[in-house]
């Protein structure tokens, strides 16, 4: 195999890119990446489109080397990674739909997050009014005897956000499930170009609303190391701390969700009185429930409201005193354990082959955390593991998140403990006399972010581009309930609890 | 007949107070049921198109039938107008007709969710009437009539003592009544998750004064069983045919508790629990089965058991 290093090293090399290379590739090379990603020696971390090109980020995991392949293509064409390596798939529908470069030898050309309902195709490349006779969308076939759809949403009995679900089902048993997603494109792409800075910084915080510090954390890097300036250190720090709350917020949420799914709202009512907890010391500290538009590029938009250390202190002391009797309650209450073991099993392989991280990917093996590789500030110098499960069931996504939350409480405890002094946030000049581009992975309660920003001479973004985990997790979720029974489906979705926002854009 | 009818809603309401207390949350107040069947009723019903005449009379039917069910079943006192024309099997009878309707219902219009609901729902009377037949036969053999009243005199007097198929049959009926009440573990009455209801999935087209009429069989049926269950096994209280009004008063005050105590134990019940799996649910009503051949298997083996 090529190491990615090397790879990167055939093509030209962008100027500016910032922190891993950014290589202006041949069809050759981009082929010969495909070919290495179906053999599983790179990772797909995003594929993503420009009104002239495509990008492709890569990570090879044994040395956590990043880097981003680019693809030229004038005449609106190029070679589908999606035919050899599935993941890439419905990333290639989306570059299609939006920009109209056409992936070359695509098994599935079905538009992806276009319903025919914009008035316009291709509105990011050259838009060409849609046709009033739009076909209407196929899903995929099932064959055999005795087998039903049942069509779920997007509208749903509950609150939650819309999506589709297809299932082909015997009886009871799910024979196929086919998700149609993109109900909530809101067209952030667009938006951001040409965005200043605050601007885009907000508009990154509303992507997906449960990680708005997440969204805001990657956007800041990315800018920062496009522009290539480092934040205060107290203002890394106080990142992290409110990266760690809305982690802890969304899994003791998470796991209480899961447990009502199972009809066992006793946790459901425990979790959220939790969560309400660190929401309200959220926003007792930071003047935000969810802490929304607190970071931002140079640093943080606020410190600490004063004396609010002792509120997050008595928070910890409150989670460490309850938290384990709720373990104990999921743990010991044999009803529940019955739904979530054995159920919705994720194979580690897929896990692996569709690079899927956070708790999914813990749950099935997968080791992979941005906070431990590639890493970045203040996590190379905190003291955390990585809880790794490798039953891949609805039972294992449910203690990494327990075991997250117990390493998240620890974190803070560290962060609070040596939080450094100074002032939070810098103060720089985006504008430049060429434009720079960055990238940033940062880790957020679903999984790793990607973030890739091209800033302009006068400051403003060019193009940025926000990947969210989802992207490789809903499709798992297709291969999850594979053979369970229909009525299990709400646990697996709530355990795999993908963002639909995020995934839409 | 009009008493059962005032307190189904009180029981179902009490119940949701209770659990909600048992969350530590505040909950609506224990007559927000009569607030939403009065609500219900004052709004339109939104049929579907391709809905058929069935669609229509099916709520009314369910509903007639499980009032005259509930209405054969002594609450405070034995001496009922309509004792003398309907025993146990009626009422199992009445019980399973408005089913059969519910199941009809909920196919009619031809969404996915009733046809999945409405086949659950086939799958747990298939399980569930043969278990209340045995434990119906039980109570007959035990008590020599399947007429409620005549159960109930036989209860309170001291022929009984302790036998070990009246136990049995107990158990099998309260799991048969969980079953059948879609409470959780076999149902849960709260969720709003589409793929996982089973009478909720076949309801949910109807709307207007059709859900009204549903609701309240929902509600009547849960305070049948549980009057079912005092009446049989804690008959304590009963006024007999003809006693003066001080009976009748004791009788009342009788049944109210009973129903607070059910209504409590079954809160409690549900809070612990979490759902079983669909396929569970044949494992749980055999066990009943079971439990309700083997009570009148003792009973003929040894009369004394």
């Amino acid at each position: 195999m090529t190491a990615l290093i090397d790879m990167m090293g055939i093509g030209r090399e962008a100027p500016n890119h910032r922190p891993w290379p950014r290589a202006i590739v041949g069809l050759e090379v981009w082929r010969a990446a495909a070919a290495h990603l179906a053999a599983g020696h790179y990772s797909l971390l995003a594929l993503w489109g420009e009104s002239d090109a495509v990008h492709m980020a890569l990570l090879e995991e044994a040395t956590a080397q990043i880097g981003i392949l680019t693809l030229e293509c004038p005449d609106r064409h190029f070679p589908s990674v999606g035919q050899v390596h599935s993941p890439a798939l419905r990333l290639e529908r989306t570059v299609c739909d939006l920009f109209g470069h056409e992936p070359d030898g695509i098994p599935d050309n079905r538009p992806w997050l276009d319903h025919g309902h914009w008035g316009v195709r291709h509105p990011l490349g050259a838009a060409v009014a849609s046709p009033a006779d739009a076909l209407p969308y196929a899903f995929l076939p099932a064959e055999g005897e005795g087998l039903h759809q049942i069509a779920v949403g997007p509208v749903h009995a509950g609150i939650i956000e819309p999506g589709h679900f297809r299932f082909t089902a015997n009886g009871e048993t799910v024979v196929r499930l086919e998700e149609r997603l993109g109900f909530a494109h809101k067209g952030i792409d667009r938006l951001l170009e040409g965005a200043d800075l605050a601007r885009a910084a907000n508009l990154a915080g509303r992507i997906s609303g449960d990680s708005t510090v997440a969204y805001g954390f990657a956007f800041a890097r990315a800018v920062e190391a496009a522009v290539g300036i480092e934040p205060p250190l107290r203002a890394v720090w106080l990142r992290a701390l409110m990266a760690e709350l809305e982690r802890l917020a969304n899994h003791l949420g998470d796991i209480g969700a899961i447990c009502n799914d199972a009809s066992f709202a006793l946790m459901q009512a425990q979790c959220a009185i939790l969560r309400e907890l660190v929401l309200r010391t959220a926003d007792s500290c930071f003047g935000h429930r969810l802490m929304r538009d607190r970071i931002l590029p140079g640093g943080v938009a606020m410190d600490l409201v004063d004396d609010s250390i002792p509120d997050l202190r008595a928070l910890l002391a409150e989670l460490r005193r309850r938290f384990p009797g709720l373990v104990a309650l999921y743990d010991n209450t044999a009803s529940l354990q019955d739904r979530t073991v054995g159920t919705g099993v994720l194979q580690p392989a897929l896990a692996r082959q569709y690079a899927c991280g956070g708790f999914v990917g813990r749950a099935s093996g997968r080791s992979f955390d941005a906070r431990r590789r590639p890493g970045y500030p203040p996590y190379d110098d905190l003291r955390f593991d990585v809880p790794i499960f490798t039953k891949g069931d609805v039972n294992a996504r449910v203690w990494v998140r327990i075991r997250e939350v117990e390493q998240s409480i620890g974190l803070v405890e560290q962060i609070l403990d040596r939080l450094p002094a100074g002032s939070v946030r810098a103060r720089f000049d985006p504008s430049a006399s060429k434009s720079r581009e960055g990238a940033a992975l940062v880790e957020g309660f679903r999984g790793d972010i990607l973030t890739w920003v091209r800033l302009g001479a006068e400051g403003t973004v060019q193009r940025c581009h926000l990947r969210d985990p989802s992207w490789f997790q809903w499709p798992l979720l297709e291969s999850a309930i594979e053979g369970n029974i229909v009525a299990d489906f709400p646990l697996c979705n709530k355990s795999f609890n993908c963002s639909y926002s995020g995934h839409d854009l | 007949m009009l008493l059962v009818l005032l307190l189904a809603p009180l029981l179902t309401g009490f119940v949701r107070s209770v659990k909600a207390r048992l969350l530590r949350r505040h909950g609506p107040p224990i007559i927000q049921p009569y607030r939403d069947l009065l609500r219900l009723l004052r709004k339109d019903a939104v049929l579907a198109h391709n809905a058929s005449w069935l669609f229509r009379v099916a709520p009314y039917l369910i509903f007639a039938a499980t009032w005259v069910a509930a209405a054969l079943i002594p609450t405070f006192a034995t001496g009922l107008m309509f004792s003398w024309s309907a025993d146990l099997i009626a009422i199992v009878a009445m019980l399973g007709s408005a089913r059969f309707i519910l199941a009809l219902a909920g196919m009619d219009v031809g969404t996915s969710f009733g046809g999945i609901g409405s086949s659950r729902e086939a799958m747990i009377a298939t399980f569930s009437e043969p278990a209340m037949i045995m434990i119906v036969f039980t109570l007959a053999l035990i008590a020599g009539s399947t007429e409620l009243s005549t159960v109930a005199s036989f209860m309170l007097s001291s022929a009984v003592g302790l036998r070990v198929s009246l136990g049995l049959a107990l158990v099998a009926l309260i799991m048969v009544a969980i079953a059948e009440n879609a409470r959780i573990p076999v149902d849960n009455p709260a969720t709003h998750l589409e793929l996982t209801m089973v009478h909720e999935a076949m309801v949910l087209e109807y709307s207007g004064r059709h859900l009204t009429m549903i609701e309240l069989s929902a509600m009547l049926k849960l305070l049948l069983y549980v009057s079912l269950i005092a009446c049989v096994f804690a008959p304590w209280g009963l006024a007999p045919d003809g006693a003066g009004p001080i009976a009748y008063l004791i009788g009342i005050a009788a049944y109210i508790l009973k129903l607070a105590i059910a209504g409590l134990l079954l809160a409690l019940f549900e809070t612990s629990i979490a759902k079983m799996r669909v396929f569970r649910v044949p494992d749980f009503l055999g066990a009943a089965l079971m439990l309700g051949l083997l009570a009148m298997l003792l009973r003929f083996v040894s009369r004394s058991l």
